[in-house]
Formats: structure tokens, C-alpha cells, sequence
């Protein structure tokens, strides 16, 4: 295991300047994710236009990989469907669950960074956070969500 | 006590590490291709050969249920653990054996004096009195408590130095103030507390003292009696025993006059349908078949601290933070989380634009364990600001050596994030 598999440049990139970071004043949704083990937090905010995620944005505080995650996400589902942005939070799953086939890289594009993080466990966690809170506000929950 | 005045209390001949270092066989081994710095002694502490020895030899020679069996093994694991009980009288000089209760560890200690003796002797409107910086299981004990039977919880605020403001702490003690609960060293500042001069404090104003000595034990010598307090409570896993092991000492009065914590066997003298008979201290409080070889465990360890000698420890633990404070501090962007006068060998830190769990990753990588995160005390995160925090902890096996691997790995991660 290389740290740099773990912390690409790519990774590394999106924690100093995440995309899509800060509030979005007139969100359709919002909900909040928590991850108590490391403190990670973060505010998800959703633009809907019919079943299309028009506008994505995050806001918080955390580590590399959970920053990283949420902005690389914000990225990949800007114009989305619903069904798509699942479709996907499944495929990415698949990246970070050790013993499942490596997903197929065109799906996931730059997504598949954080394929690392499944050698280490314990971070697992940091980088799910945003796409749990996603799923938890697209099925309209308003409670925030926690990785525990 | 501290590590500020460790000096005064001539330690002695130096600790010869190395040959200290033989008798805990975890460290000699490799993670990620490099050989292991254990610096998360705060957490949980290694256990030396003795006491690994003492458990193989208890299960293997003389595993029995204690205090009923007539045949030879119920014996000798009776007189061993009742030995074991012995040995923790000695090492915290409580007057009698009856004051020794072994528990779980630290948290059910703290459990056990919020369920019976406050249960029984506060009432609503009562005061409760902790510190800012207490770990979580100095907290909850009390709100629970509190939901239960309408007590109040009051916090005595910390300074940016992370102490307790005497000033304050002395203000919020009042006629309504019945308990406090206060911990000796913490286990994310590393601030050793005057617990000898809040304890006088609170005698002043009738209230009754807990000391939470997770952190103090495997560190420095501890005199209940000296100390003055009413209950003491500390784990066997971070003076180098096993896990599930724990001590709470209480003042015999006290304990004579409280109400059982839990029932079952071994708690009782006689029982029949309409009246239970309880057993005597301290089998009332240890109802059920008790962590034998963890306590038969936690006194070889005891029996390995004393061999070794606190005060030695105390000075080369002093050493290293000394020595760490100054290495870890001169890399850039590191800020120190706890910067007490009086400091065990605990240091917290934060570092510009990593977060502390990255630090954690990279560091592991360099096989330098340290903890990352809350470190079970959320609120002192918020008393400084951070989500978390990266925490070293010291124990006297660690060498200045190891120091510079740590002070390397973070270099390191600086590197990665550069």
C-alpha cells in the first residue's frame, strides 16, 4: 500500500479547493451529515428540477478524504437524474467494499480516486458520508444523518 | 505529582528502557515495514510479559469460580484475586481492603457512585460539579442521573491553557453543591489538576469528591488517603492490565451506608423470597462472577509498576513531553491542544490544512500509532475551537528515538499534502 494511492493529487486538490463549497440560499433541500467518530460534518444543499438534480453544493468541515468525496461528488451529479445519481452512489460503493469486482472506470470517472480508500477501513466512513446524506435527502429526510 | 515538579522527587537511577522495552513483546514488531511507535498509552497501555504470563498461568493452572468452591483450584483463585485486591489497597494506600471494588474500569466506577450513592443521597435540585475538560464518562454518569431524580450539572470552565479556573471553580461550589466530580489528569490536555486543594475546597462546603483517575494511575503515585478523597476510580488496561478491569475505591462509611449497585450472586448473605441478606464489603458491590483473571491480571501489573518505580517513570515520561513539546512544536503549522504548567505525558495537537485524521493515516503509515479525533471529550473540542485533534501519549517504554519518528511523520504528511 502506497499513501499515495490513498491521497492522490486529485484528492489532495479537491480538499484545498473544493468545488461546489459554501451554502446555496434558495436550495430546494438541504440535510446534514455527521460523522462522530472524526468529527466530520458536512450540509448538503439540492436544486431539483423535476427529477433532475439541477444544482448541487456542500458546506462543512472534515478530512481529506471526506471533502474531497463531497466535492468530487457535487461534480459527477450536477445534471443527473435521481435515478443516476443512485445508480452511481451504488457503483461508488462497490469502488470502496473490499471483495467486489473493480467497477467498470468510464461510470465512475473521476469518482474512481478514492478507489484507495478501500484498503483502509477505517476511513471507509469519510468518504460515504456526503453520499449517505444525499440518498437520506433525495428519499426526503430531515433528519441529519450519522455514519454511526 | 506533575510532571512540572517530578524533578524534586529524586527519581532515582535512570530507567534503562531498553531492557524495559523486552518485556512488552507488541513492540517489537512492524507495521507497514516499519518497526511500531506506540503513542496511543493514553487509550489503552501494552502489557508487559508478566502480566500476559499471569493470565496463561490462571487459565491454564488454576481457572475456578472464587468464594464458594471447597477444592483446591476455588482456593487458590480466590486467594489470588483476593491477593490482587491486596495489592490495589497498597498502590493507592486506601486503609482497608473492604474500600477496593473491582469493576469494569473506569466508567462503570463512576457509574456505580452516580447509581448508589448519589441515587440515594441527592434529590432534586442538588448540585453536581465536574470541570470543562472531563472525558464523557465523567459527564453522562451525571445526566442521566440528573433526568432521573432532578439534579443539576454544573461545569467549571477552562482556560485557553486548558486548567481549570479555580477562581471559578471555587465560586460555582455552593450549599447546594453535594458531589464533585473531578478527573486528575485529563486525557486529551494532559493537565495534571491540584485535586488536593479542590478536594479541600469542596470538604469546605460539605460536598463529597470523585476522582477520575483513568490517567493518573499508570503515571503518578496516588494516595487516596493523602489525597483526602471519597471515591477513586481507575481502569486496569492503562496501568498496563488487561481490559475489563477496574477499580472504584470508596471511603468504607460510605460504602457501608450505600444501597447495592446490581444484584445477584456473590452480593448476598442469605436469600429467600421475602428478604434478601447483603454481603459484606466488598462483595456487595461485586454481585456475579467477577473479571478473576483480570484482577489477578491488574495486580501482576501493579506488582511490574512498583518494580519499576513511579518516580522513575515520572522522570523519564517528564523527558520525553519536554522533549516532544519542543520537537513537535518547531514544525510548522502545529498548534498544541493543552499547554498546563502541570502536564503528564499527553500531547494534543492540530496542524494547518491537514486534519487530524489524515495525520492519523499518514503517521500510521510511518507505523507511528497515535489517536485521532474527539478522544471521547467533544466538549473540549469546542472549548478550542477544533473538530478534533491528533493526541501522542506517552508511557515508559517510548523513547526520544520514537519521538523523531513522530516529528518525521508529520513532515511527512506535510509532504503528502503539499
Amino acid at each position: 500500500m502506497d499513501l499515495k494511492d490513498l491521497y492522490q493529487e486529485i484528492i489532495v486538490d479537491h480538499n484545498r479547493q473544493p468545488r461546489n463549497f459554501g451554502p446555496m440560499e434558495d436550495a430546494d433541500r438541504s440535510l446534514e451529515g455527521f460523522n462522530p467518530l472524526c468529527g466530520d460534518r458536512l450540509t448538503l444543499y439540492l436544486k431539483l428540477d423535476g427529477d433532475r438534480i439541477r444544482d448541487i453544493r456542500f458546506d462543512g468541515s472534515g478530512c481529506a478524504i471526506s471533502v474531497a468525496s463531497a466535492s468530487l461528488m457535487t461534480e459527477a451529479l450536477k445534471g443527473k437524474t435521481l435515478a443516476e445519481a443512485e445508480a452511481l452512489f451504488e457503483e461508488f460503493h462497490d469502488l470502496l467494499t473490499a471483495g467486489q469486482p473493480d467497477p467498470d472506470p468510464d461510470k465512475l470517472g473521476k469518482l474512481a480516486a478514492l478507489a484507495g480508500v478501500r484498503d483502509y477501513p477505517t476511513r471507509v466512513k469519510c468518504a460515504t458520508l456526503c453520499w449517505h446524506t444525499l440518498h437520506s435527502a433525495l428519499e426526503g429526510d430531515e433528519k441529519p444523518v450519522s455514519t454511526e | 505529582m506533575s510532571a512540572g515538579t517530578v524533578t524534586a522527587l529524586n527519581p532515582g537511577p535512570a530507567l534503562d528502557v531498553e531492557r524495559i522495552r523486552t518485556d512488552f513483546p507488541i513492540l517489537h514488531q512492524e507495521i507497514h515495514g516499519r518497526p511500531l511507535v506506540y503513542f496511543d498509552n493514553a487509550a489503552t497501555a501494552q502489557k508487559p510479559l508478566a502480566v500476559i504470563e499471569t493470565l496463561d498461568r490462571y487459565y491454564r493452572e488454576y481457572n475456578a469460580n472464587i468464594h464458594r468452591g471447597v477444592h483446591t483450584l476455588s482456593e487458590r483463585a480466590s486467594t489470588a484475586y483476593e491477593g490482587a485486591r491486596g495489592k490495589v489497597r497498597d498502590f493507592i494506600n486506601a486503609a482497608s481492603e473492604k474500600e477496593i471494588i473491582f469493576t469494569r474500569g473506569t466508567t462503570e466506577s463512576i457509574n456505580l457512585v452516580a447509581q448508589s450513592w448519589a441515587r440515594s443521597n441527592l434529590k432534586a435540585g442538588d448540585e453536581i460539579l465536574i470541570t470543562a475538560m472531563e472525558h464523557h464518562s465523567n459527564i453522562v454518569p451525571w445526566q442521566l442521573l440528573c433526568e432521573q431524580i432532578g439534579t443539576v450539572l454544573k461545569v467549571a470552565p477552562i482556560n485557553d491553557r486548558g486548567e481549570v479556573i479555580l477562581e471559578e471553580f471555587e465560586r460555582l461550589l455552593g450549599p447546594k453543591t453535594r458531589l464533585v466530580s473531578i478527573v486528575h489528569i485529563s486525557n486529551v490536555l494532559g493537565t495534571v489538576n491540584p485535586v488536593s486543594r479542590m478536594i479541600e475546597r469542596a470538604h469546605d462546603h460539605g460536598a463529597m469528591v470523585l476522582v477520575d483517575g483513568a490517567q493518573a494511575a499508570p503515571h503518578t503515585p496516588i494516595d487516596v488517603r493523602g489525597l483526602g478523597c471519597d471515591f477513586y476510580a481507575f481502569s486496569g488496561h492503562k496501568l498496563f492490565g488487561p481490559t475489563g478491569i477496574g477499580v472504584l475505591y470508596g471511603r468504607e462509611e460510605l460504602l457501608e451506608a450505600m444501597p447495592p449497585y446490581q444484584g445477584g450472586g456473590d452480593m448476598i448473605k442469605m436469600v429467600t423470597f421475602e428478604k434478601t441478606l447483603f454481603n459484606d464489603l466488598p462483595y456487595k458491590f461485586e454481585a456475579g462472577t467477577p473479571h478473576i483473571a483480570g484482577a489477578i491480571g491488574l495486580g501482576a501489573a501493579i506488582d511490574y509498576v512498583a518494580g519499576v518505580s513511579l518516580p522513575a517513570i515520572q522522570a523519564h515520561e517528564h523527558d520525553l513531553l519536554a522533549h516532544a513539546t519542543e520537537a513537535v512544536s518547531a514544525v510548522d503549522g502545529i498548534r498544541i491542544i493543552g499547554t498546563s504548567a502541570e502536564k503528564a505525558g499527553v500531547l494534543s495537537f492540530v496542524m494547518d490544512g491537514i486534519h487530524p485524521h489524515d495525520l492519523g493515516t499518514i503517521l500510521d503509515h510511518e507505523g507511528v500509532a497515535v489517536r485521532t479525533g474527539h478522544h471521547c471529550a467533544m466538549p473540549v473540542m469546542e472549548h478550542f475551537g477544533v473538530p478534533a485533534t491528533a493526541r501522542a501519549s506517552f508511557a515508559f517504554y517510548n523513547t526520544r528515538a520514537e519521538v523523531e519518528r513522530l516529528v518525521r511523520g508529520l513532515e511527512n504528511a506535510k509532504q503528502v499534502f503539499s
